[in-house]
């Protein structure tokens, strides 16, 4: 007697729907995602309907009213405040992902190609500061641009400045420098992971028919890793233009963005309808701009074959 | 490698590049620890000299200790709940096909895209409409909610490549789904799980936006920083109660990254070393 | 321990089974008996289904229709870890988070054997596999080699009725493979458990077997010893996959019980095997001769069947030659491997030969 026949003795003859055999495969699979499809869809895809549906609200004092206006919108696409901060919150989310990119693609070449066995360590070095609280490397930006702060008395020690400048901080270029510098690992990231798949062969190949390292570069490499640059652009541009911390901390009158009047409709103005408004708006114009964005790459990218 | 070097631009220029790219990553952050143990009250060069008395100064801040152990309370929560979240879902993703997959795991994931103001207010708008008062549980909704994207992708890189003939051997030799589980599964996914457990806690502990619509009268640490920013002679403070916190995000970080590595090498066991 | 039970017993019945994944039968109405204490292979080449019944007798997949038994029991719904069967895994599925005796145990832990008792039937599973002394290396310090002896003795630890292998020689290197197919065959001599064995390796199916079932599309074409799969396929696809095999075209002019007359362009009138496939008179058949049975006549040499031709190609592979030759009347040249001894490596191209054969190496095969 086997050992292993002992384990075969009940004989049930349980026999399953055979040909469900893939339908149970399919519902375990749906069973099993749907706590965590349900929370998100509660937590995320209801409270946005819920959005959207207050843009067309009217706010009095304490009520709201649910008569179907497109007055919200009027305001937030008519009156010049909120025009002023929707266009620059989009000047500014555009230079900071352009020029985060602009930075990022290097070092992530350079973690790609030349990182050798040490790639893990390089992705570390780069995403750890990015793990640390947003407010606080913001807060580490108003130290250093502060009138009283880091740069200033840096530049006075080394006699550059007499006195301290206060034009460091509070003007969107101190929004733009904070922003470049808080989003710079999420840009490396997706670069990184596109270069990486960038076949070595090819460039092999490019340098065997007559390119030289640049050309293969141009015509190559870059053009193979367009999915990385255009993911790592919408990835930074998306979020930033939501931001009020920045903007609050370092940004000063002229530093304000569309989050910061939203902020206000949800706080002190408690106008919700108005801030709903404000948010579906931006939330359409920046998908707007990053559409754009990424038509125009993937035309230059095109084009430049 | 060595060769393949030759034919691509600038390497010298890179190295050089890619130092200056980490000196600019890390150097305003460095700018905290620095001043939180210099004497001077504003954080300006040259250094005065060196003192504990801002970290002392913080023990004795009965509202601080508050908050510390609001961001406890609600980042351990947070962590468990988008863990268990997550690791349903990576499972469901990793292991089964089945239609929806893709739009579902799109939305899962799409808080990370989404600029955080817009998640904070929709849900502060659902939480007043539903007369749910403000309080550290509805943060902590919220960090679940951005959380489990984290969750999911240090998970399933986890689950990824784990070989599906691992449990079929379980299965082979006698054991039952739930002894599979228990002897098989869940040993080589601990470290992915325990990783994903510190990434969460960390975004919660690190988190402003959502707790700044969402938290009633109890602060959370950033909060409470938020609130002290206001008073400039509280600046040094601040700073040293935010040393605190990047170390507290490093170390946690680097633990999760070992474990995370470890996951993923132990799953992709194959190849390597039978070639 | 294990009796030696008569030769002719059926420890593995399959019947009638088809397994559908919506209109693509990955398995057409597979019937076959496995007897007890055989080597038993499936061979075909891949998506032929042989893996696919595998792991229906495993107990991973369950038929669509039809019934597997093993040793008379009916194996209905009786999940993988409830049959008394093992596995060795195509990519080993060694447990990395455990060292060698604690994968060997795995199974054995769910029996609640005393200590020793456990850790004798370890030690004896690595015995059996020459792995003793190695029990504390880690899974992941093991060699492919060594990771294969694993699986292996993690599965006879268990004392199956079946052991069922998937492919376990296809990650090893050429002289590894060969080495173990040897110690394989060695081992299940020993243990006298039935062996099924999974591979698309026609060598390494005929040097293990005792009996081989090979398979396409779904289909078993032929069950036989490894003799008469070589010798006597019955189908062209069989004749074609397990090696070389010069085809004639022929016409059968009678059938007499079991034998077909059948005329030839080439070879004449000749007589050869009935397949068990119907062929009828009058109807077209194909001739197959394996190369090897072919053999050059050196000058006034004489034998009573042989063709004439022209050698047009000519490739030399060490120990042997391989002739293209040119026959009148056959649309496609035979192909012959003759031994060097004779200096068949020095015949030039362009030369007229005779060739030799023995009419019962002339099979008659099904299309």
């Amino acid at each position: 007697m086997t050992a292993a026949a002992d384990q075969s003795q009940p004989l049930v003859s349980g026999r399953k729907s055979k040909s469900g055999l893939l339908r149970t495969e399919i519902m375990q699979g749906l069973a099993l995602i749907s706590p965590t499809f349900l929370y998100a869809f509660i937590l995320l895809v209801l409270p946005i309907v819920v959005v959207l549906a207050h843009s067309f609200w009217t706010q009095h004092y304490l009520t709201v009213d649910r008569t179907f206006t497109l007055a919200n919108y009027r305001a937030a696409l008519g009156e010049p405040m909120y025009r002023d901060l929707l266009w620059r919150s989009l000047r500014i989310s555009l230079v900071v992902s352009g020029l985060t990119v602009f930075f990022a693609y290097p070092i992530a070449y350079y973690i790609s190609f030349y990182g050798g066995r040490r790639k893990g360590l390089w992705l570390f070095l780069i995403t750890i500061p990015f793990w640390t609280s947003y407010l606080l490397r913001i807060m580490s930006w108003k130290v250093i641009l502060g009138y009283n702060g880091v740069l200033n008395s840096a530049l006075m020690g080394l006699g550059i400045l007499h006195e301290p400048s206060p034009a460091l901080l509070y003007n969107s270029s101190a929004v733009v420098i904070t922003l470049t510098h808080a989003w710079a690992a999420f840009a490396v990231l997706p670069i990184f992971v596109a270069l990486e798949k960038v076949d070595r062969t090819l460039i092999e190949a490019a340098a065997d028919l007559g390119d030289g390292p640049l050309r293969a570069f141009l015509r190559v490499t870059l053009p193979l890793s367009v999915p990385g640059i255009v993911s790592a652009l919408l990835i930074v541009m998306i979020p930033t233009v939501g931001d009020f911390v920045t903007p609050k901390l370092v940004g000063g009158k002229d530093g304000m963005m569309i989050a910061n009047a939203i902020q206000v409709q949800f706080g002190r103005a408690a106008n919700w309808p108005l801030g709903a408004a404000l948010s579906v708006t931006t939330m359409i114009v920046v998908s707007l701009m990053a559409g754009a964005a990424v038509f125009l790459i993937r035309t230059v990218a095109r084009l430049a074959r | 490698m060595i060769r393949l070097r030759r034919l691509l631009p600038g390497g010298s220029w890179l190295s050089a590049y890619a130092f200056l790219y980490v000196v600019f990553l890390y150097l305003p952050v460095m700018f905290l620890p620095i001043f939180s143990v210099n004497t001077a009250a504003t954080p300006k060069f040259p250094l005065n000299g060196f003192t504990w008395k801002w970290y002392e100064g913080l023990l004795r801040t009965p509202e601080l200790v508050e908050a510390a152990w609001n961001s406890l309370i609600v980042g351990v929560s947070a962590a468990i709940l988008s863990t268990i979240f997550g690791i349903l879902a990576a499972r469901a993703i990793t292991r089964y096909r089945f239609p929806g997959r893709r739009p579902i795991n799109g939305l899962i994931m799409a808080p990370l895209v989404l600029p955080e103001i817009i998640i904070a207010i929709s849900l502060l708008l659902v939480v007043l409409r539903l007369g749910i008062g403000l309080s550290l549980f509805t943060v902590m909704l919220g960090h679940v909610l951005i959380c489990i994207p984290y969750s999911m992708t240090v998970l399933t890189s986890g689950f990824e490549g784990f070989d599906r003939s691992l449990e079929e051997a379980s299965a082979d030799l006698g054991e039952s789904a739930f002894g599979t589980f228990r002897r098989v599964t869940l040993p080589m996914v601990m470290p992915a799980i325990i990783s994903s457990l510190l990434v969460s806690f960390t975004i919660s502990l690190d988190e402003f936006m959502i707790a700044f619509f969402l938290s009633g009268t109890e602060a959370t640490l950033p909060i409470y920083i938020w609130g002290q920013l206001r008073f400039a002679a509280k600046l040094p403070g601040v700073l040293a109660l935010g040393t605190l916190l990047l170390v507290a995000s490093f170390v946690l970080m680097a633990i999760a990254e070992m474990l995370r590595r470890r996951a993923a090498s132990r799953t992709h066991n194959e190849g390597g070393l039978y070639v | 321990m294990f009796d030696r039970v008569p030769p002719e017993r059926t420890m593995i019945e399959i019947r009638d089974v088809t397994r559908s994944y919506g209109a693509f039968k990955a398995l057409d109405d597979a019937s076959l008996a496995i007897r007890e204490g055989e080597f038993f292979s499936l061979l075909g080449p891949s998506g032929c289904g042989k893996t696919t019944l595998l792991r229906m007798i495993a107990g991973f997949d369950q038929p669509t229709s039809g019934s597997i038994a093993i040793d008379g029991q009916p194996m209905d719904g009786i999940p993988a870890n409830r049959r008394p069967t093992n596995m060795v895994f195509q990519s080993y599925a060694i447990f990395p988070h455990l060292n060698v005796e604690q994968n060997v145990a795995y199974g054995l832990k769910r029996l609640r054997l005393d200590a020793g008792e456990e850790k004798r039937r370890v030690e004896e599973a690595l015995e059996q596999v020459s792995l003793t002394g190695l029990g504390r290396r880690g899974a992941t310090e093991l060699s492919g080699g060594q990771r294969q002896r694993v699986a292996l003795a993690r599965a006879l630890v268990m004392r199956p009725k079946v052991l069922l292998l998937d492919e376990p020689l296809s990650a090893l290197d050429k002289k590894l493979r060969e080495q173990m197919q040897i110690e394989l065959r060695r081992l299940q001599q020993a243990v006298g458990i039935t062996f099924i064995l999974v591979t698309h390796d026609q060598y390494e199916a005929l040097a293990m077997s005792d009996r081989i079932a090979v398979m396409f599309n779904g289909r078993i074409a032929q069950v036989a010893s490894p003799k008469d799969i070589y010798q006597r396929p019955v189908t062209r696809q069989v004749a074609d996959f397990l090696g070389g095999m010069n085809f004639v075209a022929a016409e059968i002019v009678e059938e007499s019980g079991a034998t077909l007359t059948v005329d030839t362009l080439g070879f004449g009138r000749v007589k050869a095997e009935k397949p068990p496939a119907f062929l009828r008179k009058g109807t077209s058949a194909t001739l197959g001769i394996r190369p090897e049975r072919l053999r050059v006549l050196w000058d006034e040499e004489r034998f009573d069947f042989e063709v004439a031709g022209t050698v047009v190609e000519r490739h030399y592979f060490g120990e042997v030659t391989h002739l293209i030759v040119d026959i009148p009347g056959l649309e496609k040249p035979l192909s012959v491997i003759e031994t060097n001894d004779f200096g068949a490596d020095d015949i030039p191209v362009g030369a007229a030969i005779r060739l030799a054969y023995d009419p019962e190496a002339l099979v008659a095969l099904a299309d």
